[in-house]
């Protein structure tokens, strides 16, 4: 692995870091209401929102009514972008006079888009208008994140409460997201990308001449049977334009990924250089990792923040790094048949199939990573042309249950969910009855974590299953063999885990994988949502217990470890034996 | 107890257990059990498989599924063993408790008098408030209160204590227990239960475990347990569809057969600790019978565990029973002899425990013998709660000895003078949380007795232990607050409660728990029952009032306070066993994957043997090594379980390094080893 490879990655990880209290901070006001200034420039719009709407801002919400608001307006929202793709016809906005989006594909769209998963089984330019892009997947893109990060804040107030019967206002945290954290970076981050070459406007696609016309054969049969080939020049290319800049802000920040393009940011409109790169990258990890500090600041210890963001850390940087040394590595195949994959001054060597020349291996293995350990899910690179260990850890980071940063506001209270199974273990073998902040963890609290913990890999495993053994699963494969089986698996650990990133090479755009994927989407965002609530609700209720020494400490070293394990052990131990019989059998395929 | 069995494996019970293992196969009672019911089911299914074989039709050889089928019972039914022994000893127990509740015939008396009209009736007939006589000789027939009587009591049926005591009406003594006999003398006893209701009873119930309730703890590791072999159910089964378009997509190998998946499957759920799981906790209450403590539920013993404030009597428990003399203070122009001598002529006649320390310090340091107090034609003046004060008249002197301001007011009566030297001795003792005795000759003040708390040897260490394990500990007493701090300091305690009734005890209780604290609390008398009601873990002794034995959830057969930091650490034992195993079990299937992985694929997939990092031999010895391996852990670690894993006070952190270390890692290391062996041996015995 070439030295530019770990200074590229440091880079990227120190800055990450130095924004991460800034940001947590400033959240951590935001949610608690205290003054953060924006609430000046801002402060009348969340009044006039809340007036417009008729709520009550100072009334907060039992869990279950919490539960309830949270539940209709994503309903409501995936009605809406249900209804603009099915009569985009007829809706302004639409200057390539897009037709109806077909209802399976625009099932999976809408519930993709309600559930911060943003798996895309549509081709951006080809299958949406402009206003469906803008009234339906960008609003969304901000409620959905919005949507998690609320359910965060709401547990956190359930930790840190005592003796209270409410975790807060659902509507509250949902305007407080959007518009003093969302919607002021997507702001900053969106002029950015413009001035970077990024599209952002309304005007049709553009034909436009090539510089250098490429020919192609084409081969006819004529009405005698011989095959005639005639040779085709290609001279003008159609650049599909839009609204880009504004949707990919928020698309990388509120960990959505859906992109504007089909081919997302791979695209030079999407992201066209390598600061552009840094910056997307960024700004995927960002919320996530902040939000641990802000989880800190909001419980009164930062240290606990710090140590789960070390948890965090701990499982994602070898994961990052042995990505980019698997793409580095090449591929032995390609090599063996005479082709240099070896870096040097004019390329920079490694498995560069399916890689940007703008990014590299190395930019294409961290973004890959970045991605994918938060629910993220935008691409640079084409997955399915790693290496087959290069490819396990993107699949793995989701299986993982996207809790190693995460989407914003889910990965957290997904990690949460993980903390308390860890507690439990661990406050057993101290000899107490485990306590998390002060909270005694019991029956009901575990057996909310452990539904929480459980329900994603039995929906990656139950999907991955049906998909490879039905006719309906197997005929979309682009790949035979064990790598079929990945693309499968990878598939379902993406919609199972609300990542939406995807491997390619399966053609997911059937009624089989829109319908099923669109029912996993479903189930793994609101089944992890409402026992998490539940969680927090049953949490506020509880005492809180005075810390003494024979507490066991949640925020040292030890702690963190140990939550490392767990996280590690519950995720390689549900997924080896698939894993074994996808990727890692692939690896031992090709290594020899 | 009366047998008091510690051999962990008794022959007896052992063998008893064996018979048990293969009852409890019963489907009813496996259905309580989520992780070994999976087993169960699996071992059915491997069995009839095995009959498909036999018939010609099987997905293996009937040799391999037939091993397969029987080590997945032998799993099931070595769990059942391990529950059967825990159940077994506190079985041997109730039998020898059963012996005492022996039907026996009691005098019913028409009134609370002993001369009132008596009949004889079986014991089994009498109510509660029934009133009854016992005479010596006589087995007392219920559990009651003694109203009217006294007499030496032998409880040796119940505390395996063979020293006869004392039971009186009136008081903190006035408890008697169904079971036991009356040595000399008689008691009227207000029966204070219905028949099966009795102490003896419950205890018989407790020991057995009939009336096991799971405890809130368990439920929840319940829960995590049973998520957990949801999680491999799905891991396993979904692996048969992988391999189905694995041997599509290769076009050779045959699918994972199901007597192979039944095999992973069992050896990945926790089997290990849910095996062991009831074991744990019917131990735990038996080792808090073993430690003569007889809680009234699962639940208090684990409540135990978790107790973060400790209330101590201060009396019996801090200190020794008794205050001792410790000095002699004189005032101006007396001697110190003088006073001595003066004390101790004062105290000849005072039986009382304080009375003799201070004729014993006054023969010690100032070699003055003890006189006869009818060589000296005294006249002893008794102490009365009126005066408070004692002394002696002999020709010409008036002595008298009490408290300082009884005394102040008596010489000020007489005209004498209570002199500021004395005034300030009487408050330096008491500062350093003595009590001071003034000694008086008529109206002159010859000085100051000092009388001290003796704190018990060894508690200081006993507390620094308890602060470590994050427990606070609170003493009470109805000393003034001066004296309260200063015995506080000196024995080593965080905080007190001076001049406490039972109104402020039950206060302190309630604050702490406002705060979230757990309390635990050690009482005997009657006014002590609604403290030990409020306390979360609340031990009586067994000399106590029946009022504080019904208000308490556990109670002490030997009645000794201290027991409750024994109590404490039994329950940081259970839930320590409980956490250790469930590390390990889990962290077993590391290793479970590397034997099993490699040999389910090797059909398909002959590349994946490189990760056969074990090298074991075959496919089939790989899987029957791991099963094997996950059947005779549970055995090896019965004894674990039944004796729980070691404590030793110190901080959480500390003892989580230790545990991680020695159950995650250990179990992250040992099956490997374990596995290896077992396919060594299986090619040694050409099974492989």
């Amino acid at each position: 692995m070439p030295a530019i490879a770990w200074i590229q990655m440091l880079v990227f990880l120190l800055v990450l870091m130095a924004l991460v209290k800034p940001l947590g901070a400033f959240m951590a006001r935001v949610y608690e209401g205290r003054p953060c200034g924006l609430n000046k420039p801002l402060g009348w719009l969340e009044r006039l929102t809340y007036r417009a709407a008729g709520v009550k801002p100072n009334q907060p919400m039992s869990w279950k009514t919490y539960a309830l608001a949270l539940l209709l307006f994503n309903a409501l929202g995936g009605l809406v972008v249900y209804s603009l793709q099915r009569l985009q016809g007829s809706l302004p906005l639409n200057p390539e006079h897009l037709g109806a989006v077909p209802p399976y594909l625009a099932l999976n769209t809408a519930i993709s888009f309600i559930s911060n998963t943003n798996w895309q089984s549509y081709n951006g330019e080809t299958t949406l208008s402009y206003l469906t892009q803008m009234l339906g997947l960008t609003v969304q893109n901000f409620v959905s994140a919005a949507t998690g990060m609320a359910v965060l804040v709401a547990l956190i107030r359930g930790i840190r409460g005592k003796q209270a019967d409410n975790i807060g206002n659902f509507w509250v945290d949902l305007v407080r997201s959007t518009l003093y954290i969302l919607l002021p970076l997507s702001f900053i981050l969106a002029l950015i990308l413009v001035s970077q070459g990024v599209v952002q406007t309304l005007s049709p696609y553009k034909t436009v001449a090539l510089l250098q016309p490429v020919s192609y054969v084409q081969s006819t049969t004529n009405a005698a049977g011989q095959t005639i080939n005639k040779t085709v020049w290609v001279k003008q290319q159609v650049l599909p334009l839009g609204p880009a800049a504004s949707q990919i802000a928020i698309k990388q920040l509120g960990t959505n990924g859906g992109g504007f393009f089909g081919v997302n940011s791979a695209h030079p409109f999407e992201n066209p250089n390598a600061l552009s790169n840094l910056l997307e990258m960024l700004a995927i990890l960002l919320i996530p990792a902040a939000l641990c500090y802000t989880f800190g600041c909001m419980v009164g210890d930062t240290r606990q923040g710090w140590a789960i963001l070390a948890t965090m850390m701990i499982i994602f940087v070898p994961l990052m790094v042995g990505c980019v040394w698997a793409e580095h590595a090449g591929n032995p195949t390609i090599a063996a048949s005479g082709v240099n994959q070896t870096p040097s001054a004019l390329m920079s060597g490694g498995n560069m199939e399916g890689k940007e020349t703008r990014f590299g291996v190395t930019d294409s293995a961290i973004w890959a990573s970045a991605t994918t350990a938060a629910s993220n899910g935008s691409v640079n690179s084409m997955l399915d042309s790693y290496t087959p260990l290069g490819g396990l850890v993107p699949m793995w980071l989701m299986e993982l249950g996207e809790v190693i940063f995460g989407g914003v506001g889910s990965g957290l209270y997904g990690m949460l969910m993980f903390v308390i199974v860890a507690v439990f273990i661990a406050g057993l073998m101290v000899g107490r009855t485990p306590e998390y902040m002060g909270k005694k963890i019991e029956a009901f609290e575990m057996k909310m974590a452990t539904i929480c913990v459980l329900v994603p890999p039995a929906l990656v495993l139950a999907s991955a299953a049906i998909a490879c053994v039905t006719v309906m699963g197997t005929s979309a494969l682009g790949n035979p063999g064990e790598h079929g089986f990945s693309e499968i698996l990878y598939w379902a650990s993406s919609t199972g885990n609300n990542n939406g990133s995807a491997f390619a090479g399966l053609s997911t755009n059937t009624p089989f994988y829109n319908l099923v994927g669109g029912v996993v989407m479903w189930i793994s965002r609101y089944f992890l949502i409402i026992p998490t609530l539940a969680l927090a609700g049953a949490l506020a209720r509880k005492k809180r217990v005075p810390i003494s020494s024979g507490t066991l400490p949640t925020h040292d070293v030890l702690f963190t470890c140990w939550l490392v394990a767990t996280v590690v052990l519950i995720g390689a131990l549900t997924f080896l034996p698939a894993l074994a019989s996808g990727p890692i059998v692939e690896y031992l395929h090709l290594w020899r | 107890m009366a047998a008091k069995s510690t051999s962990l494996f008794n022959r007896a019970i052992a063998r008893r257990a064996i018979a048990e293992s293969f009852k409890k196969l019963d489907p009813r009672i496996q259905f309580r059990n989520p992780v070994m019911f999976v087993v169960y089911i699996g071992s059915i299914l491997t069995s009839g498989l095995f009959i498909q074989a036999l018939f010609g039709h099987g997905e293996a050889s009937p040799g391999f599924i037939l091993a397969i089928s029987l080590w997945l019972w032998f799993t099931v039914i070595f769990a059942n063993f391990a529950e059967a022994m825990a159940e077994g000893r506190g079985k041997a127990q109730a039998d020898t408790l059963r012996r005492a509740r022996r039907d026996t015939m009691a005098t019913k008396l028409a009134e609370a008098r002993r001369d009132a009209t008596a009949e004889t009736v079986s014991a089994t007939t009498l109510r509660k408030g029934d009133f009854i006589l016992v005479e010596a000789g006589g087995i007392i027939p219920a559990d009651g209160e003694v109203i009217e009587g006294v007499a030496s009591v032998d409880e040796s049926a119940i505390t395996g204590e063979s020293a006869p005591v004392i039971r009186e009406s009136g008081g903190d003594r006035s408890s008697v227990t169904g079971g036991t006999r009356v040595l000399s003398d008689w008691l009227v006893i207000c029966v204070g239960c219905n028949p099966g209701e009795t102490f003896l009873d419950r205890m018989i119930a407790m020991v057995e475990g009939a009336k096991r309730r799971k405890t809130p703890n368990e439920i929840a590791l319940n829960i995590l347990l049973a998520k957990l072999t949801i999680i491999f159910l799905l891991a396993t089964v979904t692996l048969l569809p992988f391999s189905i378009y694995a041997v599509h997509a290769t076009g050779h190998g045959a699918p994972i057969s199901v007597t192979v998946l039944v095999a992973l499957l069992v050896c990945l759920i926790p089997t290990t600790i849910g095996g062991l799981l009831s074991a744990i906790g019917i131990a735990g209450m038996d080792r808090m019978i073993q430690k003569n403590v007889i809680a009234t539920s699962g639940r208090a013993v684990e409540a135990a565990g978790n107790v973060d404030v400790l209330l101590l009597d201060k009396t019996g428990t801090i200190t020794l029973g008794n205050r001792q003399a410790v000095n002699f203070i004189a005032a101006e122009g007396v001697t110190v002899e003088q006073l001595a001598d003066a004390a101790q002529l004062s105290s000849i006649a005072d039986e009382t425990p304080e009375g003799r320390s201070i004729a014993v310090l006054a023969k010690e340091r100032y070699q003055l013998r003890e006189r006869q107090l009818s060589s000296l034609q005294a006249q002893f003046i008794p102490f009365t709660a009126q005066t408070r004060m004692s002394g002696v008249d002999i020709v010409g002197h008036n002595i008298r000895k009490g408290a300082a301001d009884a005394i102040a007011a008596y010489v000020s009566e007489l005209g004498g003078d209570f002199s500021s030297s004395i005034r300030a001795a009487v408050d330096e003792i008491s500062r350093r949380g003595g009590t001071p005795l003034a000694v008086a000759d008529g109206m002159k003040v010859l000085g100051v007795i000092e009388l001290k708390d003796i704190v018990k040897g060894g508690i200081k260490e006993r507390f620094a232990e308890l602060r470590r394990m994050g427990i606070k500990t609170v003493m009470i007493t109805g000393d003034n607050p001066l004296t309260a701090a200063a015995i506080a300091a000196e024995a080593g305690v965080d905080d007190f409660l001076a001049e406490a009734t039972p109104e402020t005890k039950l206060k302190l209780i309630r604050e702490y728990q406002q705060g979230g604290r757990l309390v635990a609390m050690t009482g005997d008398g009657t006014n002590d029952a609604p403290a030990l009601a409020q306390a979360d873990v609340a031990v009586a002794m067994n000399s106590g009032t029946q009022a504080a034995k019904e208000a308490g959830n556990m109670v002490d057969l030997d009645s000794n306070p201290t027991k409750l930091i024994e109590v404490i650490e039994t329950g940081k034992q259970l839930l320590m066993t409980r956490g250790s195993l469930t590390t390990f079990s889990v962290a077993n299937d590391v290793s479970k994957y590397f034997a099993i992985i490699p040999a389910i694929f090797a059909g398909i997939y002959p590349a994946m043997g490189r990760l056969n990092i074990m090298h074991l031999a075959t496919p089939q010895s790989a899987i029957m090594s791991a099963v094997i391996f996950n059947a005779l852990i549970i055995i090896v670690l019965v004894p674990l379980a039944l004796r729980g894993v070691k404590y030793k006070p110190m901080p959480a952190g500390k003892l989580l390094l230790q545990n991680v270390l020695l159950y995650g890692v250990g179990g992250l290391i040992v099956p490997f080893i374990g596995i290896k062996l077992i396919d060594m041996a299986l090619v040694a015995m050409h099974l492989a």
